[in-house]
């Protein structure tokens, strides 16, 4: 059998807004993916070292503190340095789509803004695993 | 209300029988924001148990279910209180004059991250948040600029800091000071209410006892020295954002103000010694017949409470006032115009609720902080309610009306059976170890999202009515990364010309204050006065108090 799905969902830096993270994170275990939630002020280190020590597949960062455009280059930095090539990398929160799509043109694989279904990332990152493994 | 509440009941049969079976309900859930389900018509048997002398009774009187005055808004409007902070303390010293001379009546400082969490700016950790979703302020040098050219004894001052607020209201004093105008004259607020932010908003530092313990210190120091001052704004503000339902906004939100009223009377002081100073401050959410509910709701059970519970004498002690802030988690990002329309009707909730002080959101919120013109636009909002629409021409207008009386009382039955909860839990502390507030909100914030995708619950332009495609058309507010090392060049400045000798004797002697379980304001004031900075004292009390951290659950 296959083994299901791993997923870490954090929230980095000083940012205390966890309705959204607790949000999803329930929504990907209901969704059938195994669930890691980091737990508040998280550095982007603390993000790399739980990602690599739970083998994951996905990382899923929430941010409503305005600090993405800082934080989100530093988390993939520190995944390259580790040869974290094939996470894919999610995020979530307050981000104006202008500074989304620049977060997605220097690799987020998607930035989910306010509003958004839970079953869109469900099936979003499905749809990523299967053509990984195609 | 006396009618003779059998013949309605079966009057009520009759009509569903023979009148209303003719008209077929919508197939939808008709329900509160907070899921509560709501009949198709209310009438005198609902209010049969509601004595009108003892449970609504007249504003300006106990319990004061109709507002905590006689005339309410007929005698002074709210305070427009506009809640602004971004970049350096001189841009938002220019929000401030700005603010001032468009009507607003009342400051709101909003701090950024680093300063909220207790971190100066310049800490490896503060990277990429100065001055983003606030003011930063690491020391004394930065509040001088914040109050630059703005009389402390003419205006009234809100400040949302929790963790490190006797640190700011040690630099308010100072600012004061150098002023010249004493501390006796100040009037403000500092959020101050710690419980919430384990509960809801998670910034946090020190573990709980020692923070109620530095709470309490500034209770006793304001009952002494800042007798105008109001030293806690209990929240329910963030407890509902973070997804709570009205009724445990209304429960957790009064059980926090309970705890912070037993710890200062298990530290020895009188009740009514301290209890005119505290206020609230509340969430105005969508559904408008249950927020004006739960407002009167608050206020009943904290008058019965202060005054058979707590034996307060003092009838200011028995007076819930509280501030309101429409709900930025209602907000869209999508179609962002309709976010006026939205925060309206939550303000209009909040003024016939008779709320004292009011914040509106801007339509560009879920985004970004607001604009100039977004922020302009929600304090026109208010300016409108207060002029045009004819709702201060009377005191509690819903008053008597069968629903909302029925709801009044519906939400007062529920908190009291929360709190039956917590203090089966042994307190609100307990409680918050054994994350009871967290898997509540946590379960009910998932329960609001799944309504959303079930469509049991319609957004406008979320889930209905959406517009494909659709472009985000408004301007952004951003921060110029500028302003991190504008500060950080200032703080550097700060820590070459302070006399450092000071610095390490104050820090010194608040490290004694705390350690010999001394108030600690008199050792923060001195600190501040010889330009230590808010990262300095935080880390001298971390050193003494420990650091919490929470276990996640969702």
């Amino acid at each position: 059998m296959q083994r299901k799905i791993r997923v870490l969902v954090g929230k980095v830096g000083l940012d205390g807004h966890d309705r959204g993270a607790k949000v999803i994170a329930s929504a990907l275990r209901d969704g059938g993916f195994e669930v890691i939630y980091s737990g508040l002020h998280q550095t982007p280190e603390m993000i790399a070292e739980a990602a690599l020590q739970e083998d994951v597949d996905v990382i899923g960062i929430s941010l409503l503190s305005g600090a993405h455009m800082t934080l989100f280059p530093r988390i993939m930095e520190l995944m390259k340095k580790n040869q974290m090539d094939d996470v894919l990398l999610l995020g979530g929160g307050t981000i104006p789509p202008e500074e989304a799509k620049q977060l997605e043109g220097m690799g987020v694989g998607k930035i989910f803004g306010p509003g958004t279904d839970t079953r869109d990332i469900v099936e979003f990152i499905r749809h990523w695993a299967a053509t990984r493994v195609a | 209300m006396s009618t003779d509440h059998e013949k309605f009941k079966q009057e009520r049969a009759r009509w569903k029988k023979t009148t209303a079976v003719q008209f077929k309900d919508r197939p939808v859930k008709f329900m509160t924001t907070s899921s509560v389900p709501i009949n198709d018509l209310y009438g005198p048997e609902d209010t049969q148990h509601i004595d009108f002398y003892r449970d609504i009774g007249f504003p300006g009187e106990f319990p004061y279910t109709r507002g905590i005055h006689a005339n309410m808004h007929r005698g002074r409007l709210w305070t427009m209180r506009q809640f602004a902070g971004f970049g350096t303390a001189a841009d938002t010293n220019q929000r401030f004059k700005y603010l001032l001379e468009h009507g607003q009546t009342g400051l709101s400082t909003a701090f950024d991250l680093p300063t909220l969490m207790g971190r100066d700016s310049d800490d490896p950790l503060s990277e990429g948040e100065v001055g983003v979703c606030g003011v930063a302020i690491s020391s004394l040098r930065d509040m001088e600029l914040l109050f630059d050219g703005i009389p402390l004894d003419k205006v009234s001052t809100s400040m949302t800091i929790n963790s490190p607020a006797a640190i700011l209201l040690a630099f308010y004093i100072c600012v004061a000071e150098k002023q010249g105008v004493p501390a006796s004259k100040l009037r403000g607020t500092i959020q101050n209410d710690i419980l919430k932010e384990y509960i809801a908003q998670k910034e946090f530092i020190f573990p709980p006892e020692p923070s109620m313990k530095i709470v309490v210190d500034t209770i006793k120091y304001c009952a002494e020295q800042v007798p105008e001052w109001n030293t806690i704004s209990i929240s329910g503000y963030h407890i509902r954002e973070a997804g709570s339902t009205a009724v445990q906004e209304l429960a957790f939100t009064l059980a926090d103000g309970f705890a912070y009223i037993e710890a200062a009377v298990a530290a020895g002081m009188q009740v009514d010694d301290f209890a005119p100073r505290l206020s609230f401050f509340f969430n105005s959410h969508l559904d408008f017949f249950e927020e004006v509910a739960k407002f009167r709701a608050a206020r009943r059970i904290y008058a019965r409470r202060m005054r058979d519970k707590y034996g307060a004498k003092d009838e200011r002690s028995w007076k819930l006032r509280f501030h309101t802030q429409t709900a930025g988690c209602s907000l869209t990002g999508q179609q962002p115009f309709n976010n006026v329309v939205r925060t309206a009707y939550e303000a209009l909730a909040g003024v016939l609720g008779g709320t004292q002080s009011l914040h509106t959101n801007s339509l560009d919120e879920t985004w970004a902080l607001p604009t100039e013109f977004a922020a302009k636009i929600a304090l026109r909002t208010q300016q409108i309610i207060a002029h045009e629409i004819g709702v201060t021409n009377t005191v509690d207008p819903l008053a008597g009306s069968y629903f909302v009386e029925q709801l009044t009382t519906q939400m007062e039955n529920a908190a009291e059976e929360y709190f039956q909860k917590i203090d089966a839990l042994g307190g609100v502390i307990p409680a918050i170890k054994q994350g009871f507030f967290q898997r509540e909100i946590a379960a009910a914030a998932r329960q609001y999202q799944m309504e959303i995708e079930k469509k049991e619950r319609i957004i406008v332009g979320v889930n209905a009515y959406a517009e494909t495609e659709e472009k985000l058309e408004i301007p952004i507010l951003k921060v110029d990364p500028i302003v991190e090392k504008a500060q950080n060049a200032n703080l550097k400045k700060l820590r070459a010309e302070r006399d450092i000798t000071k610095v390490r004797q104050t820090l010194e002697q608040l490290k004694m204050a705390a350690q010999e379980d001394r108030n600690l304001m008199p050792a923060l004031i001195d600190c501040s006065r010889a330009y230590c900075t808010l990262g300095e004292m935080i880390n001298v009390l971390k050193g003494v108090y420990g650091t919490w951290r929470e276990e996640p659950v969702f």
